[in-house]
């Protein structure tokens, strides 16, 4: 793992449909200077800069580093652009943090976003021939048919889905940077919304946002922030979207990058010793899916545990206290938000949304046809 | 910092014109050679470098990633950047110290579209793509910054296309000719003729790297700068990203034998030599270079590969490899090398 790596700045911008008030530079820096302000220090203080987002396709314009290297202070420093599908939030801090992990930098300033405004990111994911003969429209469409399996197998009733959209948004009131906020949210509600991509009805899919988010990342010697997020595990895991045995209901991927951070971060009972979770769950159903594909609940068990509760604020285990990618999704920037969100709450930071006593949290992102996979442990004890 | 070397790279036959193989056709040989020459199927991280627009379609890395056999799942991450960040971001990985291996690549398919319009999309979309001005006419505002003169231009044109004819991998290029501008004072030919193709490197630490192979080009120094996007921002006759990048990585510590520069347009080669300081005694792009083959997205790998190879062959003992990204060499970066006893 290298040297030590902490988080001592996050910065948020609020998450909406439309920001027609800022253009992609304003709307990174915006994120950028509110992390910056959070850590006590200025652009003169980083070393390097990452930068994240999805396929460039959603905002029109290529390799957007080159032109966002003036709104984020890069100039006269070393600048870089991850892109890993939806799980670049995560892979755009994994890369920040390895740039401190191997020695190379002191701070580290990540930032990811996503103007979706600016396009429409259901059509620049719809690949077309000659690529491949796409049989679906947008994600939706590649993942109803997982999910749909994952019901088959486990036996899992209709309403599980429901009841995390009901849960997230209930959490996304407590989160004034969540985009959706629609009170009095509950079941029949979503119930009463069209259905898109059986099963998924409109309530159980995210939303299309315009957001940013950023982080400071820092060496040991180098902290400025009396409460840091210490990184205390990192992984990334891939695998092919079309080999033919891999499971695409609970992929190794997931498993083996779930494991790697358990294993640095020393859990063997995530259940247990984990204590709030920031899970990419973009369709509702995959709160039970990534339950049981991080090691939460046994394989067939991840419904029953989202519906005794445990995964709400107030359960033993919460997951996406913030109201997660069901309440906000810029998609490029989703990521980097799970894993703001797991170092908010181990920092004590996460205002209505805190989970009391959080010390240990994870943040989790996946993409592609889930197949890419990015993790990191973060705990307020230095490891 | 850790020792990390270079310890294989390969590279396609660059084709000017679509030869009907997919971005994950054209990266399957080069991998099955570098695996080849190293005895490794397993890497402890795995990096690639490519850019969605080549194809018009997102996601170009992800049927790649099929290509490679990532089974069982790998450690992997991508930079949508020429596969030259790949190669930096690996780099970065293998200084945690509890991996010793990992594989870099890059590709493009620059056949299946039109590459200078294409390149306008990275420019700034609401204050200089409405300006029309395409990538080939940005650069030729900093030739015409650089006061190059045309006799410069056309030797480094000759030399790097002579250079290309003799590299199996380059495209076969005749002498510079003609009087026609692209856009002025540029010339077709001082373009770097665009090209399908991939590479592959594997980087090694320790003692993997001496057993991997006779002569690792160990990395002695690595570096990047990325300077304003705006022309205006920055004084186009000099690149200080490529001078700062060059002085962080160490490149004046000693006598430079090859150096392998990312010259999309021949006056690059004067800014970028200066920037580097390189003197009369360094061999400048002798695989021809990206004037005579520019497989765009790993044109910068090649670079750090060409010069890697110069010391696995042997003939080389400090070599220097460079990529370049952005607008006007907006962003560089720079590689020293060096053999064992270099």
């Amino acid at each position: 793992m290298g040297n030590r790596c902490a988080i001592i700045g996050v910065g948020q911008t609020h998450y909406t449909t439309k920001r027609r008030d800022v253009s992609m530079a304003g709307l990174v820096r915006e994120a950028a200077l509110r992390a910056l302000e959070d850590a006590g220090l200025t652009w003169k203080d980083i070393d390097a800069v990452v930068i994240g987002k999805a396929p460039d396709l959603f905002e029109g314009v290529m390799m957007p580093e080159s032109y966002l290297a003036d709104a984020l202070g890069a100039s006269g420093k070393p600048m870089m652009r991850v892109h890993t599908a939806g799980s670049v939030g995560g892979s755009t801090a994994l890369v920040g943090a390895s740039l401190i992990q191997g020695g190379v930098h002191d701070r580290v300033l990540v930032v990811a976003f996503e103007k979706q405004s600016e396009s429409n990111a259901t059509w620049a994911l719809s690949t077309h021939l000659p690529f491949s003969a796409s049989l679906v429209v947008g994600a939706g469409g590649y993942f109803a048919p997982h999910i749909r399996e994952y019901i088959r197998r486990s036996g899992a009733p209709e309403h599980i889905g429901h009841l995390v959209a009901v849960k997230d948004r209930q959490n996304a009131l407590k989160n004034p940077y969540a985009h959706l906020k629609i009170q009095g949210i509950n079941q029949k509600m979503v119930e009463s919304t069209p259905m898109l991509w059986e099963p998924i009805r409109y309530l159980d899919t995210c939303p299309s946002s315009d957001g940013a988010c950023a982080m400071v990342l820092s060496a040991e010697d180098k902290i400025t922030d009396s409460t840091p997020a210490w990184v205390l595990g990192t992984a990334m895991r891939s695998e092919p979207i079309s080999r033919a045995d891999r499971d695409t209901v609970s992929p190794q991927a997931g498993k083996d990058c779930a494991a790697d951070v358990y294993r640095q971060a020393g859990i063997t009972d995530p259940r247990r010793e984990i204590d709030v979770a920031e899970v990419y769950v973009p369709f509702s159903w995959y709160e039970p899916m990534w339950l049981e594909n991080l090691g939460f609940a046994a394989e067939g068990e991840g419904w029953k545990l989202t519906e005794s509760g445990a995964t709400a604020l107030d359960g033993d285990i919460p997951w996406n206290a913030s109201g997660g990618v069901l309440s906000s999704n810029p998609i490029g920037a989703s990521g980097l938000i799970r894993f703001a969100e797991a170092a908010l709450q181990v920092r004590g930071m996460a205002g209505e949304h805190q989970v009391d006593g959080a010390r240990r949290a994870l943040g989790h992102a996946y993409g592609g046809g889930a197949q890419f996979f990015a993790m990191w442990m973060v705990g307020s004890d230095k490891p | 910092m850790r020792e990390i070397a270079v310890v294989a790279f390969a590279q396609t036959r660059h084709s000017a014109t679509d030869d009907g193989q997919s971005e994950a056709e054209l990266i399957v040989g080069v991998l099955d050679e570098v695996r080849a020459k190293t005895g490794l199927r397993r890497f402890g991280f795995t990096c690639s470098g490519s850019c969605d627009y080549l194809a018009g379609a997102p996601f170009s890395f992800v049927s790649v990633l099929d290509a490679i056999g990532a089974w069982p799942p790998i450690s992997e991450s991508h930079v949508e950047m020429d596969a030259a960040w790949a190669l930096y971001e690996a780099w970065v990985a293998l200084q945690h110290g509890d991996i010793d291996s990992a594989l870099v690549y890059g590709f493009g398919k620059p056949s299946q579209g039109d590459l200078r319009e294409i390149m306008t999309l990275q420019l700034d979309p609401y204050y200089l793509a409405p300006l029309g001005l395409d990538q080939v006419s940005f650069a030729a505002l900093q030739a015409s910054a650089a006061g190059a003169g045309r006799a410069e231009l056309d030797e480094i044109v000759r030399r790097s296309r002579a250079d290309g004819r003799a590299n199996p991998y380059a495209l076969d290029l005749p002498d510079p000719a003609g009087n026609d501008f692209e856009v002025e004072p540029l010339r077709p030919y001082d373009i770097a003729p665009s090209a399908d193709g991939a590479a592959a490197v594997v980087l090694a630490a320790g003692d993997l790297a001496r057993e991997l192979c006779e002569n690792p080009a160990w990395i002695t120094g690595i570096a990047h700068r990325i300077e304003p996007h705006y022309l205006g921002m920055r004084d186009l006759a000099r690149s200080a990203s490529a001078a700062d990048a060059a002085r962080a990585a160490g490149v004046g510590k000693g006598h430079v034998d090859v150096a392998e520069l990312h010259t999309q347009f021949s006056h690059e080669e004067l800014i970028l030599r200066e920037a580097l300081e390189l003197g009369e005694g360094t061999v400048v792009n002798p695989s021809g270079g990206p004037l005579a083959a520019n497989p765009v997205m790993a044109t910068g790998l090649i670079r750090i590969g060409e010069a890697a190879q110069r010391i696995l062959d042997g003939g080389a003992s400090r070599t220097v490899g460079h990529a370049s990204s952005g607008p006007c060499l907006q962003h560089n970066l720079v590689t020293v090398m060096e053999a064992e006893n270099g």
